[in-house]
């Protein structure tokens, strides 16, 4: 067993780092204030290289391994957990064109994304399907060469900025997942209808919106798989996202426990630093400990995938527990700063308010714990 | 162009620095290691030369222990072409560090057109090495540069002097410029270009392939201490206004004669 980094995973972890720490760390809370999308650090970001890290070299990617992916998005997370949200739900929307399209598919949707920097938007979730994935009601029919769909999407990520959205619709409500598809539709088809952009408590600077798909008229070859392949090809994603969203909430902690390392060197309360006190000496190791256990368990589910071994239980393990981790490690780190902790002057709250997501998107940390109960269940 | 440039790997700025057991040299077991930062801008500079004259190449040049390649790396990674390292332990002096670097170059067998490196190491602090290096390749040398501009054979330069005024200076090829602040602003090292790094050449030498010898060393470190801690300081109360007159005969006089400020 080897838990070490080779050295150009180490220098991936270092550069990334590099990049969150001066690029995307200074320009946080400006954006979460303001909700914009930062679109020249996400640009700047693309330019060298830490987005779509799941495109094949095939098609102009790098040709990442999962676990550089994970250490790459830690390394934006610690950066900014909104941000990263944009630069991720990129890889969440390409990943079912990786795993379900075919030569002509991957080469004319994946390669753009090389030659430029485009945005994607993954649409699964709908206003009234969110956990219940597989009830999702938006209809596609069948129409000569074409499909038509029709429905509604909501939470989309980068909605407003997609040059491109992966769809997922039923061709009959009543057959549940096996009727399931996965469409790639093209930004400026008609009747996309984008909504206005969600207030959320946190990732504020992602683009979140409702969506209409009215009539949208695509071609038939932009059909990702079989009709009815489109559960499939969402559950494979999530065998590669979870491990990427779980490494987000690792960034997100690892931010805040530095943050609150720090603070508790330098505040003196009754006469010297509160980090000789073991009230705050136990929070920090709690941190560090969750820390530590987040990233082995990341570590572990991305190298199931490189290794071709199912993941699906390891996956989830790591999506509940650094999400639940997260939360809790910035939590905490607003505790050590106490007053200070809740104002937007410092830096805490905002991780604090951007762990809540993590716990809900993606799965929520229950749905992550129903998967891992059906594992357990279903082999015993 | 044959470009070099001179890097020094140096314990990351957060290091907490202490003395190894015996007091020989600092602890260097569990220190991370990265490229000296004013290093970062040599490496930029000779990049930014290569990108305006088609068909250059950019050696990267390092002596030092082999713990960890990363200066060497993150160059590569940067988009420097070859890199060559001299393995010697991280406590050599100046002289010996320029006397390695000096033979590293002339045994990749490429006469250097231009050499760059930082203006000093982070670590040392010695400010010794470019114009060490220059003397030994009788080669002219410019340090704390802040402004390069040129063509294959003139170069202009300016060099930072007291007070923040500039001196220009027109300067001939080849030539060892050590690089400051504000010359440029170093690119981060793309992830592809990460990847292509680790099949890039590079070449390792010992001192003695080098010509170096332990003859070389000029300056041998006698003892690695901490400073001893600072005592801690006094404290009047300004506001005690029926001895304000004692308490400022005091401060003065302690200013005077404890500080010897005044």
């Amino acid at each position: 067993m080897d838990f070490s980094y080779n050295t150009e995973q180490q220098e991936i972890r270092e550069q990334t780092l590099k990049f969150a720490r001066n690029e995307m760390l200074p320009n946080a809370s400006k954006f979460d204030q303001s909700g914009e999308m930062p679109l020249e650090i996400l640009k700047n970001a693309w330019e060298l290289g830490f987005v779509n890290t799941c495109i094949p070299q095939e098609y102009g990617g790098v040709g990442f391994t999962a676990g550089d992916t994970v250490s790459i998005t830690e390394g934006l997370a610690y950066g900014c957990m909104g941000m990263n949200t944009i630069l991720m739900a990129n890889d969440l929307a390409l990943l079912p064109i990786v795993i379900g399209g075919t030569e002509e598919q991957k080469k004319k949707f994946l390669t753009p994304f090389t030659e430029d920097y485009k945005i994607a938007s993954f649409c699964l979730t709908e206003p009234g399907n969110g956990s219940d994935a597989a009830g999702i009601k938006t209809t596609i029919k069948e129409d000569g060469d074409s499909y038509i769909i029709n429905g509604d999407k909501m939470w989309i990520t980068n909605a407003g900025h997609a040059d491109l959205f992966v769809v997922y619709g039923t061709f009959d409500p009543n057959l549940k997942h096996k009727g399931i598809s996965a469409i790639v539709v093209e930004a400026g088809t008609e009747g996309i209808e984008v909504g206005a952009p969600e207030k959320k408590m946190g990732h504020r600077c992602s683009d979140t919106r409702g969506m209409r798909f009215n009539n949208v008229r695509v071609p038939k070859e932009n059909m990702l798989g079989k009709p009815g392949d489109g559960w499939t090809i969402a559950m494979k994603t999530l065998d590669h996202s979870r491990p990427m969203v779980a490494a987000s909430a690792l960034g997100g902690a690892q931010c805040a426990y530095d943050h609150a390392v720090k603070y508790s060197k330098e505040r003196t309360q009754f006469g010297k630093p509160i980090s000789n006190f073991q009230a705050i000496q136990f929070m920090i190791a709690n941190m560090a400990m969750k820390i530590e256990a987040s990233r082995l368990l990341i570590s572990k589910a991305a190298w199931m995938l490189d290794n071709g071994i199912s993941n699906t239980k390891v996956a989830s393990y790591a999506k509940a527990f650094a999400a639940d981790s997260c939360m809790e490690i910035t939590t905490d780190a607003v505790q050590i700063f106490g007053g200070y902790g809740y104002s937007t002057e410092y830096p805490v709250e905002k991780l604090m308010r951007d762990a809540k997501l993590i716990q809900i998107y993606e799965g929520t940390s229950q749905i992550q714990r129903m998967v891992i109960a059906k594992e357990i269940f279903s082999r015993h | 162009m044959n470009i070099f440039v001179c890097v020094k790997q140096v314990p990351d700025t957060e290091t907490k620095v202490v003395p190894n057991g015996d007091g020989t040299f600092i602890e260097t077991n569990a220190i991370k290691w990265i490229m000296n930062p004013y290093d970062e801008f040599a490496v930029e500079q000779a990049l930014l030369v290569k990108a305006s004259n088609a068909g250059s190449t950019v050696t990267v040049v390092r002596v030092g222990a082999v713990h960890d390649t990363e200066a060497l790396r993150t160059a590569l990674a940067m988009g420097a072409d070859d890199a060559i390292l001299v393995e010697g332990d991280d406590s050599l002096d100046s002289y010996m560090t320029a006397k390695a670097l000096k033979g590293a170059i002339e045994k990749s067998g490429k006469s250097p057109d231009l050499i760059f490196s930082g203006k000093q190491a982070i670590d040392s602090d010695c400010l010794q090495v470019p114009q060490l290096l220059a003397q030994m390749l009788n080669l002219p040398s410019v340090s704390v540069v802040v402004g390069y501009e040129g063509d294959s054979s003139k170069i202009t330069l300016k060099r930072e002097i007291e007070g923040g005024a500039l001196e220009v200076y027109d300067c001939s090829t080849p030539a060892v410029i050590a690089c400051n602040k504000g010359i440029n602003t170093p690119r981060y090292a793309s992830l592809p270009g990460i990847m292509k790094a680790k099949k890039k050449p590079l070449a390792q030498h010992s001192l003695a392939d080098v010509g170096v010898s332990t003859d070389d060393r000029r300056v041998v470190y006698s003892e690695f201490h901490l400073p001893p801690e600072k005592p801690a300081g006094k404290k009047f109360d300004a506001m005690d206004e029926a001895n304000q007159a004692n308490i400022v005969k005091e401060v003065v006089g302690l200013l005077r004669t404890e500080a010897k400020v005044i």
